[in-house]
């Protein structure tokens, strides 16, 4: 029998999905059997209570949660978001119900072993429920007590050799697609990339000193599956400067149907036969790709590298050799200003080694937005407020076309008085000898 | 580091009246000679020797001396 009547979150069990509801419910039937024999460390209903303030909240139509707090581990500033409700009595087993983020691993490899030890830990020690993974990819372990967060800390660092994540005024942790270790499409490593900077950044990881909270995102190519234009302040996308490597055998193999278009992954219907005019040629976003006589053309230097050709046509069509990554700031999700995408800022590097041309501009970028941000601005809003023009400056780039909106209209891009020859000043006689008034 | 301790503590206790939580960028105009990354290994020691605290919302991360401020005693847990 569950402690606390809840019908309205019943009725999300009856979708057609899983649920989280019934997840809650099984670990809070799991904690009450005890099969383990453990020695819970915080109450052992903490499910069903979460439950009933999730239902209470549902009927009031308000949250019962406080947010925020002094707690967390001792030198750091960041990894555990301090939440209390405010039906204490009604609901103790959630009174303290603080969450815990851990660093996940680059590319989300893990052993089942450490899973298993994590699990364990998180039995003990907390509510047992999870979020795998939250939206800046790390491991969100929710619900504790003040008490039990440096004993998690400890067994976390110690025992299975993982830190904490960000959150906070933080840099948050840096999150990375699988990269060359499952994708032909990855034009540098992303994971080497994440794990360089994590390490190299573990100062503003742990302490705060930003603005507001600051987050990396490393994509391989340009399909983006971690979302680093959409949601990152400083996205790493992998790129190529050379031509798309085009086998033409293959290409008419795709055309005569000897392969499936998308690698198969649209055949829950019927779509016909693959048209590569409708399909790839017409769908070009630069129009730079040509079918003539059988044979596949693309301009290079009107391809943008969306990658769409390459994803309907993977054995006909690869990315290129010389590869490297672009970097492109200020996403953001929509708290002010509405969501924003990122803007390219540096549009090449090697993204090799030790990542120094990265962190080169990483640093720049960090140093003018501690000094210029204001409190609770993202990157994104401080580039807004004070020009993409002013943030090109500190990087150390030179503007080029594409970083132009509209021209003569709108720019991004204006001119200094130094950069025009003579100046402002001119002498208006000279032109009126010219140009009538 | 005493000298840059006593410039944060004074600071503090001048706005006690109002605010007992601070944004990092509060302290930057106290040092202005100074990067603000050197800032934040001052405030980093200050929290190591438990003079200073954070304080996180969860998405933004505050400093005020330990102890200070209304929720210190709430959420403490007994």
């Amino acid at each position: 029998m569950a402690k606390h009547a809840t019908p309205m979150l019943d009725q999300l069990e009856t979708g057609p999905w899983p649920s989280f509801v019934s997840d809650i419910k099984q670990e809070a039937a799991m904690r009450a059997a005890n099969p383990k024999g453990l020695d819970y460390q915080i109450p052992v209903d903490c499910p069903d209570d979460l439950l009933g303030v999730l239902e209470l909240s549902y009927n009031d139509g308000e949250t019962h949660w406080k947010h925020g707090g002094i707690v967390g581990v001792f030198g750091y500033g960041g990894g555990v978001i301090g939440r209390y409700c405010d039906q204490p009595e009604m609901f103790p087993g959630v009174a303290h119900f603080h969450t815990v983020r851990l660093n996940q691993p680059a590319g989300k490899y893990y052993t089942t072993d450490f899973l298993r030890q994590l699990c364990d830990i998180w039995d003990l020690r907390g509510s047992g429920l999870t979020n795998m993974h939250g939206a800046t990819g790390d491991i969100v372990l929710l619900g504790t007590t003040t008490p039990q967060l440096e004993e998690i800390f400890w067994e976390v660092t110690h025992d299975l050799n993982n830190d904490l994540g960000g959150s906070g005024s933080n840099l948050r942790t840096p999150a990375a697609c699988l990269g060359e270790s499952r994708c032909e499409y990855a034009c540098y490593d992303t994971q080497a990339a994440s794990y360089n900077l994590t390490m190299e950044y573990q100062d503003e990881l742990h302490r705060p000193a930003f603005p507001y909270k600051f987050k990396f995102k490393f994509d391989g190519c340009p399909n983006g599956c971690v979302a680093a234009m959409a949601r990152s302040d400083f996205s790493v996308v992998g790129t190529w400067k050379d031509s798309i490597k085009i086998d033409q055998e293959a290409v008419a193999a795709y055309v005569a149907g000897e392969f499936k278009p998308n690698a198969g992954a649209h055949s829950g219907k019927d779509w016909g036969a693959f048209d590569i005019e409708a399909e790839v040629i017409n769908r070009c976003p630069s129009s730079a790709m040509k079918w003539e006589g059988g044979k596949l053309a693309i301009d290079r230097s009107e391809c943008v590298r969306c990658m769409h050709c390459i994803n309907t046509m993977p054995r006909a069509l690869r990315i290129g050799d010389e590869r490297g990554a672009s970097i492109l700031c200020g996403a953001k999700a929509p708290i002010l200003d509405g969501a924003q995408m990122s803007s390219l800022v540096v549009p090449f590097v090697e993204a090799k080694d030790d990542f120094d041309e990265i962190k080169e501009v990483v640093e720049n970028i960090w140093d003018w937005w501690m000094e210029e941000g204001k409190n609770r601005e993202r990157l994104g809003e401080t580039m807004r407020r004070l020009s993409l023009q002013k943030l090109l400056e500190v990087v150390g780039q030179e503007p080029t076309a594409h970083n132009v909106q509209e021209p003569r209209h709108n720019p991004y891009i204006f001119f200094k008085e130094e950069e025009v020859p003579g100046g402002w000043d001119r002498d208006i006689n000279e032109y009126r000898k010219r140009h009538q008034r | 580091m005493e000298e840059s301790t006593k410039i944060i503590v004074d600071f503090i206790e001048s706005k006690s009246k109002s605010k007992s939580k601070f944004y990092f960028n509060d302290f930057l105009p106290l040092f202005p000679d100074m990067k603000p990354r050197a800032v934040k290994k001052i405030l980093s020691e200050l929290v190591k020797s438990e003079v200073m605290e954070y304080w996180s919302s969860g998405s933004t991360t505050m400093y005020g001396l330990k102890g200070a401020g209304k929720q210190a005693a709430a959420e403490h847990e007994d």
